[in-house]
């Protein structure tokens, strides 16, 4: 048997063989973790620096590319009344699909939490059910069912004695009912991570609220609520990321995929990410289009994106400290 | 308010007690639930109708019987004759990609939870910060790269680049670091294990309610993804089925039954799946929300 005490020397041998045993396997580690990193920096990485460079030059894609500065960026700016329309659309569609969708689900996690709801997982799953369809389906059902002459909604509609409404054939009316696609789709799925959220707050904090006498407002203003900001912030900067990439529901409901004109009647249904698609891949041979030209429309995406995520944590951070 | 008398309930939490409230929440709750269920019902009626009889006043609502017609007009509907080969590729892209998310994501996320490897953090947020940024942004260079690859008109663009994802590995990882402890792993080392073959046969059965979880949400994203296919296949042979699916809305004169039935085809499969496993598909989808 071997002996239990060791010399020094014997102790730092000992520490020595665990250090190189465990160098040896850490070379495992690196090859376990090695493909993210390589399949990252070709398909993710690359990608983006590449459109960078892309993005100050004149390319339709097959002739050489010519170095313009920033001219496609200075056109962008100031000539291109169709891409700021996208723009404007895109911004919209963002607002006016998120706040009710983040507000419904909020209302609906806060009573399903409550306590004494029974069913509550059937509820939960009813309201998740739309965001697993596919969008390009989802889109095709909701264009039958916004139908100007015999769709249901107009139908159901002519109950409360309103007038036909022209859903997708109006410029006023498209930004509504992509709107209102939108949130039938997405509002479940953030009400699923209001939910969580709401799950994870220890009910300790409620019940030592309770013992020092705070009623269900102070409860919900000083305790849910601060709990509650990260996963909201979660919720709005996914959902400004998400928004600015708006493509699926707005093609299948404002214009088909084979469209010269995107967008429906005065490109009121055109987001920003269909006019990038359609710049770059589709009016290759125009003037104004190519590849680099589109190139500088992510970037000015990507910017947006950025910046309404910083200014919302900023306005965020804010009220956190005047509280 | 009088109705709405506080109480408390065995854990602690408040109620409105008042049975007028009470009504009140399931009445509203009911009214979300109907208005996220309807239109899913609202498909499979008018799947089973002829355009002329869809076109009308009142509008179906209960099931018809053209549903054989419908099927066999989306079989040989005009420049698309092969419905039933998008929704193969669609399977089979869907499959090969979630299989590959799966092996990469778990031995990744294995990697970063059980070694502890000389910039492992640094690699790890970096990980979590590629998650922040926008993909599709990057939609022209990246096409640019599948060309020089010559992987247009291929489902390489769609199987190879998301195997790795940061997501997955995020959600591997948490899980692993919970459910897996180190002893599991000496006592394999100790056994003269090498360290692929305790990945393999050790800590992958044992993950599997992790890996249920991502291989439905995984799945189920490919399955329903419409932009990058659209713009990587031209032949309609390699059609996915949301590509086809937009394909045959933009011919004209499609019966809107047969298009409904086509979206049923997409859709009833995945709602299937959710129906019968949404408490991991929800739990996979809350990773990353909620510390």
């Amino acid at each position: 048997m071997a002996t239990t005490t060791f010399t020094v020397a014997e102790q730092k041998a000992q520490d020595r063989r665990t250090r190189r045993k465990e160098a040896k396997r850490n070379v495992w580690a690196y090859v376990f973790v090695a493909p993210f990193f390589f399949l990252y920096s070709i398909f993710g990485l690359f990608p983006l620096v590449y459109g960078v460079w892309l993005s100050f030059h004149q390319w339709d894609g097959i002739s050489p590319m010519k170095w313009v500065g920033f001219l496609n960026y200075i056109k962008l700016f100031t000539v291109d009344d169709v891409w700021w329309q996208a723009i404007y659309n895109t911004v919209w569609l963002f607002v006016g699909a998120t706040i009710p969708q983040l507000l419904i689900a909020l209302i609906l996690a806060f009573i399903i939490n409550s306590g004494y709801i029974r069913f509550k997982d059937f509820f939960r799953a009813a309201y998740f059910m739309p965001f697993v369809a596919s969008a390009v389906a989802v889109g095709i059902l909701f264009s039958s069912l916004f139908g100007l002459q015999y769709g249901m909604f107009n139908f159901f509609l002519s109950f409360f004695g309103i007038d036909k409404i022209d859903w997708l054939g109006s410029a006023l009316w498209l930004k509504p009912s992509i709107v209102l696609v939108t949130v039938w789709q997405w509002t479940g799925y953030s009400m699923i991570i209001f939910l969580a959220g709401l799950q994870s707050i220890n009910p300790e904090l409620y019940e030592a609220a309770r013992v020092d006498g705070a009623d269900t407002n102070d409860v919900f203003w000083k305790i849910t609520m601060p709990l509650m900001r990260p996963v909201i912030l979660f919720q709005v900067v996914t959902s400004i990321i998400g928004a600015m990439q708006n493509f699926d529901i707005p093609v299948m409901l404002a214009g088909g995929t084979q469209s010269s004109a995107p967008g429906g009647t005065d490109h009121a249904g055109l987001t920003a990410m269909m006019q990038l698609y359609w710049s770059a891949f589709k009016y290759n041979t125009g003037s104004k289009s190519g590849f680099g030209y589109a190139s500088a429309m992510s970037f000015i995406l990507f910017f947006m994106i950025v910046t309404f995520s910083y200014l919302y944590n900023r306005a965020n951070g804010r009220n956190l400290t005047e509280d | 308010m009088a109705t709405t008398t506080m109480t408390r309930n065995r854990r602690g939490r408040d109620r409105f007690a008042g049975p007028v409230v009470m009504g009140f929440l399931y009445v509203f709750l009911t009214i979300f639930a109907l208005a996220s269920a309807f239109p899913f019902y609202y498909m499979l009626v008018t799947a089973t109708y002829r355009t002329v009889d869809i076109l009308r006043i009142p509008p179906p609502i209960w099931f018809g019987s053209a549903l054989m017609q419908n099927y066999n007009q989306l079989l040989e509907q005009g420049s698309l004759p092969y419905f039933w080969t998008s929704v193969y590729n669609s399977v089979a892209i869907a499959s090969v990609h979630t299989v590959a998310v799966l092996f990469f994501c778990s031995l990744a996320g294995y990697g970063f939870a059980k070694f502890r490897f000389p910039g492992r953090d640094g690699m790890f947020t970096f990980l979590l910060a590629t998650l922040m940024v926008p993909g599709a942004l990057g939609l022209i260079p990246s096409f640019i790269v599948m060309r020089a690859l010559h992987w247009i008109e291929t489902w390489y663009p769609l199987i190879v680049p998301g195997m790795a994802n940061a997501f997955g590995i995020f959600w591997m990882r948490q899980y692993i670091e919970s459910a897996i402890p180190n002893e599991m792993m000496d006592a394999a080392r100790i056994d003269g294990a090498k360290e692929f073959r305790i990945f393999w046969a050790i800590i992958l059965p044992v993950i599997a309610p992790a890996l249920g979880a991502l291989a439905i949400l995984t799945f189920m994203g490919k399955w329903n993804e419409f932009q990058f296919p659209l713009l990587i296949l031209k032949d309609q042979m390699t059609y996915t089925l949301p590509v086809a699916l937009s394909t045959l809305r933009s011919l004209r004169g499609t019966e809107i039954g047969v298009q409904i039935l086509g979206s049923s085809i997409a859709i009833v499969p995945i709602l299937t799946v959710f129906v019968s496993a949404s408490r991991q598909f929800m739990s996979g989808l809350t990773a990353g929300a909620v510390k």
